[in-house]
């Protein structure tokens, strides 16, 4: 099949564009150990829980945030790609079309993944302790893979139709303001009543919380499904927009 | 001879605005077509249609004797596209963005293709530099280069020499008469009246949307004047004088008037007796070659007088 090769051959060019930009390395893998090592170190002083409970608390947010930010740049180099005129060159030529945005979502789902191990694994050396067992470990990372999925094309559709570069990044910190707005960093019974009626109900919460419960206490929770059914709602509808926006947009 | 491109009334329009107005043209296999146009006549939006990238409201583009609503994917085989802003990927260099573009055609042994590109090109030495570090006309080789890579049957190129300095584009020239001589059919676009002079077989000038003139070098040069006349006045008054009685292409800014003169020396002669037959006075007089802003005008001139 063309789509798969036509799909490893764009890949493995972003992968080189991923690779190769230090900028991209210090935000996507730095800046969330940083985060981390802020509010345990510094607000979490200020805090009445120990700071052993607190990393508990807030390694799944530190690990979506990762993926949070690390997909804005996602959403930059496709964006790039169109203003620069590459698009339309492979546009042109006799390729499978759908390997083009196949590209920058594999890319990104493979890039942010390993960006979140690698923040994870740091966690694991400032003291953070997991109760999970094997399975819980599955479907730990199943989700979170499944999260970092969904992100990346959401990443896409906002990378499609932003006007320009910046635009193009900026959503990201939509998605970084619906994680402080949840459950990840604090619980939402201390947030003001407002905000804690959003925090509740909006999808970062279940994903958060079901992450929490199974690699901090290693219980997989009743409702893991309500985290999974975001995700795969999130994945369903974005794509099929990203590809209609797609479609009008070269054609 | 078999038709390398065919274009039916060709027809689009951007939020009601008829960008393209019924365009039909035919390019001859293993000729070169130049489509002639100033900024905003449309030139682009052809190109994009031709090469499957635009989808045409009304009309039919036909390459190679295929239709490429009906068989995008067969046509794209057909032909490289080298857009108005070198599309190269400025990450990877020179040497990675051929062998893309390689692998993406699923082209078998092309390294050595690539070496042999890089050669023809001059882009040895910078092959291994990421893109980003080229200059403008290094990136347009490099361009060229990557629809090369797979030879095409025919090559479409929108404003190659736009923004290169002159001995680029002498370098650009050579290149592209040498893919003629090798057989490859080339539909390029441009600006500038030279370039079409020194390429094209067959010349078409894109106006408002429509052709307004096509045909071979020569006939269509036979159609244009060769040199104007600008002459330039003291006041506003005078210039208003002198167009009322000689015609011409007025400047306000630089109350300048343009007078074709077909380089005829009784001509030039007429038009200044005339003018110091009336007291109007020349501050300036300067021959100046026909721009295809003249050109235009001249085209847009001879239509209304027909209207009459």
């Amino acid at each position: 099949m063309t789509v798969f090769s036509d799909t490893m051959t764009l890949t493995g060019r972003m992968m080189k564009h991923m690779t190769r930009s230090v900028d991209t390395l210090m935000t996507v893998v730095l800046m969330p150990i940083m985060l981390m090592l802020a509010f345990i170190y510094i607000f979490g002083g200020a805090m009445t829980i120990p700071q052993e409970v607190y990393k508990g608390f807030i390694v799944p947010a530190i690990l979506l945030f990762t993926v949070a930010s690390g997909v804005g740049y996602t959403a930059f180099r496709l964006n790039g790609d169109i203003q620069n005129g590459i698009f339309e060159r492979f546009h042109s030529m006799p390729i499978a079309k759908s390997a083009i945005l196949n590209s920058h979502v594999v890319t990104s789902v493979v890039f942010n993944f390993i960006s979140a191990m690698v923040v994870l694994l740091s966690s694991i050396l400032i003291g953070f302790r997991p109760k999970a067992d094997v399975l819980d470990w599955v479907m730990a990372l199943l989700l979170l893979l499944a999260a970092t999925y969904a992100l990346s094309w959401i990443a896409v559709l906002f990378g499609l139709i932003a006007k320009n570069n910046e635009t193009a990044i900026a959503f990201s910190y939509l998605l970084i303001g619906l994680l402080f707005i949840s459950s990840g960093f604090v619980p939402t019974e201390t947030l003001p009543k407002i905000l804690r009626g959003f925090a509740d109900y909006q999808p970062m919460t279940p994903i958060i919380n079901t992450l929490r419960s199974i690699l901090t206490d290693g219980v997989i929770p009743s409702d893991i499904w309500l985290a999974f059914a975001w995700c795969i709602g999130a994945i369903v509808i974005f794509q099929v927009l990203s590809i209609y926006v797609y479609r009008k947009k070269l054609r | 001879m078999q038709e390398a491109i065919e274009v039916v009334d060709l027809e689009k329009s951007f939020s009601n605005h008829k960008v393209l107005d019924k365009i039909s043209f035919r390019v001859p296999s293993g000729s070169i077509f130049a489509l002639l146009g100033t900024n905003g006549s449309g030139k682009t939006t052809t190109v994009k249609m031709m090469t499957t990238l635009l989808k045409p409201d009304h009309g039919s583009v036909k390459i190679d004797g295929l239709d490429i609503s009906q068989q995008a994917l067969a046509v794209q085989k057909k032909f490289s596209l080298t857009g108005q802003f070198a599309a190269v990927d400025e990450v990877l260099t020179g040497r990675e963005n051929l062998v893309l573009i390689a692998k993406l055609r699923h082209l078998k042994n092309y390294l050595s293709k690539v070496d042999e590109l890089l050669a023809v090109f001059d882009l040895q030495e910078a092959a291994d530099r990421p893109a980003q570090t080229y200059s403008g006309g290094m990136r347009r080789k490099l361009d060229l280069a990557m629809s090369l890579i797979d030879p095409p049957q025919i090559l479409f190129l929108d404003e190659p020499t736009t923004g290169l300095d002159p001995q680029a584009r002498a370098v650009l020239w050579q290149m592209i008469r040498t893919l003629k001589k090798s057989g490859v059919t080339i539909f390029l676009t441009t600006q500038y009246l030279e370039e079409a002079e020194q390429l094209a077989d067959t010349v078409a000038i894109l106006n408002r949307g429509k052709i307004a003139l096509q045909g071979s070098v020569a006939e269509v040069k036979r159609h244009l004047p060769k040199e104007t006349l600008e002459l330039t006045f003291a006041d506003e008054e005078t210039l208003a004088a002198a167009e009322a009685l000689i015609g011409g292409k007025v400047n306000k800014e630089l109350l300048a008037l343009n007078v074709a003169t077909d380089n005829k020396v009784e001509k030039i002669t007429m038009i200044l007796n005339q003018l110091q037959a009336a007291k109007l006075e020349i501050l300036t007089f300067t021959q100046k070659r026909a721009s295809l802003d003249d050109v235009f005008f001249m085209i847009v001139e001879n239509r209304t007088e027909e209207g009459k």
